[in-house]
């Protein structure tokens, strides 16, 4: 008896028995169209975060000030302290000292109540300069951005975030329109194009105004030269570490610093940004595709359970084929095939169903599915590998009954 | 009817034939030595009360079961040293079963119950629908190659269950009480399926308790405990 003889009995078999053959099919399929969505949800998580914390800008270094130590010996943690100037910025945009920054952008940023007309609304304000939009990445909707002469002449101008515009004005025309900022009037020169939100900040909701007006105008006193954060822009991907080197380097000078682990400052990359996010997403995915790996256990149980239900159902029948000439082999194999059949139909139910439900999933739950095929071809091959292992000591038993016993049952 | 004419050499022999179960240290002797020597063309009724023996002779015969001790030749081939899938084989080339309870596949229609043999015997599947009709024909199943066997009386399953002993052209028929699960009409008819298989050449051996069912046979063996108590030719039939 051959093997497509072998397959067509399997085949009536399993024909046959419709209904269990779909609930059994069903606990493989549930499980593997499991494992592809968590596999699928935990890589579009992952592409979600990169794309989020790449859109803070391409090639990109964040500098953030040091921690400061008070009288009483207590240590704030990073950004606690000023340690930061605008003449820290200015010397890393200088291409002699750092050749492989191609753009600087300091901001100092604090929040503040912004009034137009007869209403008001709180958001941060980021004093910066005319290189801000090249280095983070974002455009303009309308109007213009602050230019190097209003940062030198600090001008009166703001440039709005989306949101805060909308909050402001509402669909009234933005550009040209005054804000009050602690009783100083301002003029919205431009709105920027809308950004989304990275995992700590609303990018649409913001005001930019030119550094050295924030500076005087709106901080004032001690603190008017220190800076919140320096973003840096390396030339290319590439040079990037050097960037990074160089950053050190000189701000280690600027600041008479000579052991880099006591530096008054941190230097992340949005890399390893991206790298600490993806660690933490990456454990996650392996955590659910367990659960959703444990799920395929049970249906590969379930698959041995209906095969052993199904040998001891039809001992008569395989007693009457080893009389009529069966060899043992020829049993096992029918049966064997019977489990790969529903194995491999639950495997590529749920692969189907699995990626189905990736690309329906995401319109409604706003998170991106990435269906990775090594994922649904590996998972189809595990339905298959586990309808066949969970079918062979059900179809070696089979093969072992002894035909006369077999014929006698009842 | 014609009395076939025995060759010299026997198809079936059994010499010195003895089988003891064993359950537990309980043993059980079956079969105690027992002679027996069946010629190509001969009707063999084999006859006795249950717990006789007959049932073991019949799966010794059959190759569903192996003898403890003696010799059993089919066909000039000694069964008794062979593994599982050689007696496989030979079930499949040299014994056509017909069973008490038909064993006939609920789910398969008449035609395929009827090629099962021949599916492990290799036969090509072209040839195998040709034979199974046949041999259905051969049984009076001509017009019923698509039924399935719930759509049958049972005299009729038990024509498709002879069909498919027939089908691979077996040395010899083997029936077990194929007449217990029938009312005397199927009764007389499958019998008289028998005695024409018989008039046509065929080896039949027939396994019962019912002396009106072995007196179709041309011979007689009388089983009793596990021995042969006698071993007669029918007279009715024979002469």
């Amino acid at each position: 008896m051959n093997w497509l003889e072998s397959f067509r009995t399997s085949w009536s078999a399993v024909y046959s028995h419709a209904l269990r053959s779909t609930l059994t099919v069903l606990g493989i399929l549930i499980g593997i169209a499991a494992v592809i969505l968590t596999v699928g949800l935990g890589l579009g998580t992952q592409k979600d975060v990169s794309a989020q914390i790449s859109s803070l800008g391409s090639n990109l270094l964040i500098v953030a000030p040091g921690s400061s130590t008070d009288t009483s010996g207590v240590r704030g943690g990073f950004g606690s302290s000023s340690t930061l100037t605008r003449a820290d910025a200015d010397a890393l945009a200088s291409s002699v000292n750092a050749p492989d920054i191609s753009g600087v952008a300091a901001e100092k940023t604090t929040s503040l109540s912004l009034e137009a007309n007869d209403t008001n609304w709180t958001t941060s304000v980021t004093g910066t300069t005319a290189s801000w939009l090249d280095v983070r990445a974002r455009t303009l909707s309308t109007g213009e951005f602050i230019s190097a002469e209003d940062d030198e002449t600090s001008a009166a101008v703001i440039v709005l975030g989306s949101e805060t515009a909308d909050e402001l004005f509402g669909t009234q025309r933005v550009v040209g329109q005054s804000v009050v900022i602690s009783d100083k009037p301002f003029q919205v020169i431009g709105v920027l194009d809308t950004a989304g939100s990275d995992s700590s900040d609303n990018l649409d909701d913001l005001a930019i105004v030119p550094f050295s007006t924030a500076a005087s105008v709106l901080v004032g006193g001690t603190e008017s030269a220190a800076v919140s954060t320096i973003y840096l822009q390396a030339a290319s991907d590439g040079q990037l570490s050097a960037a990074y080197q160089e950053a050190e380097t000189l701000l280690l000078n600027l600041h008479s610093i000579t052991d880099s682990t006591a530096a008054d400052f941190s230097i992340s990359s949005q890399d390893a940004l991206v790298s600490t996010a993806t660690a933490v997403y990456e454990t996650l995915t392996i955590l659910l595709t367990g659960v959703a790996g444990l799920s395929l256990l049970v249906g590969g149980i379930g698959v041995m359970n209906i095969m052993l239900v199904s040998v001891s159902e039809r001992t008569r029948e395989i007693g009457l084929r080893k009389a009529l000439g069966a060899p043992p082999g020829a049993i096992r194999r029918q049966f064997l095939i019977e489990a790969a059949i529903l194995g491999l139909s639950g495997g590529l139910l749920g692969a189907i169903l699995g990626v189905t439900a990736a690309l329906l999933l995401p319109g409604v739950i706003g998170s991106s599915i990435v269906v990775s095929p090594a994922a649904v071809a590996l998972s189809i091959g595990v339905a298959i590998v586990i309808g066949v292992s969970f079918g062979v000591y059900p179809a070696t038993r089979a093969a072992r009954l002894a035909p006369i016993d077999a014929l006698r049952s009842e | 009817m014609v009395d076939p004419t025995p060759t010299d050499a026997p198809v079936i022999e059994l010499r010195g034939a003895g089988k003891t179960y064993r359950s537990g240290s309980i043993e059980f002797e079956a079969l105690k030595g027992i002679d027996l020597a069946i010629h190509e063309g001969e009707y063999v009724a084999i006859m006795g009360p249950s717990g006789s023996g007959k049932s073991t002779i019949m799966n010794v015969l059959g190759c569903l079961d192996t003898l403890t001790r003696g010799e059993y030749r089919l066909g000039g081939t000694d069964v008794n040293d062979l593994d599982e899938v050689d007696l496989a084989a030979i079930r499949n080339r040299q014994i056509g079963f017909v069973f008490q309870g038909f064993n006939l596949l609920s789910s398969l229609p008449a035609w395929r119950n009827v090629e099962l043999p021949l599916i492990y015997g290799g036969v090509p599947r072209n040839e195998r629908k040709e034979r199974a009709e046949q041999a259905l024909v051969r049984v009076g199943l001509g017009d019923r190659f698509e039924n399935r066997p719930g759509e049958l009386s049972g005299g009729q399953q038990q024509r498709v269950a002879v069909a498919r002993a027939l089908v691979g052209e077996p040395t010899m028929i083997l029936a077990d009480e194929p007449t217990g699960n029938l009312d005397s009409v199927s009764t007389q008819d499958v019998l008289a399926l028998f005695d024409e298989l018989h008039a046509r050449g065929r080896t039949i051996v027939l396994i019962t308790h019912e002396l009106e069912v072995a007196r179709r046979a041309a011979r007689i063996v009388w089983v009793r405990d596990g021995e042969i108590l006698r071993d007669e030719l029918n007279e009715d039939v024979a002469a």
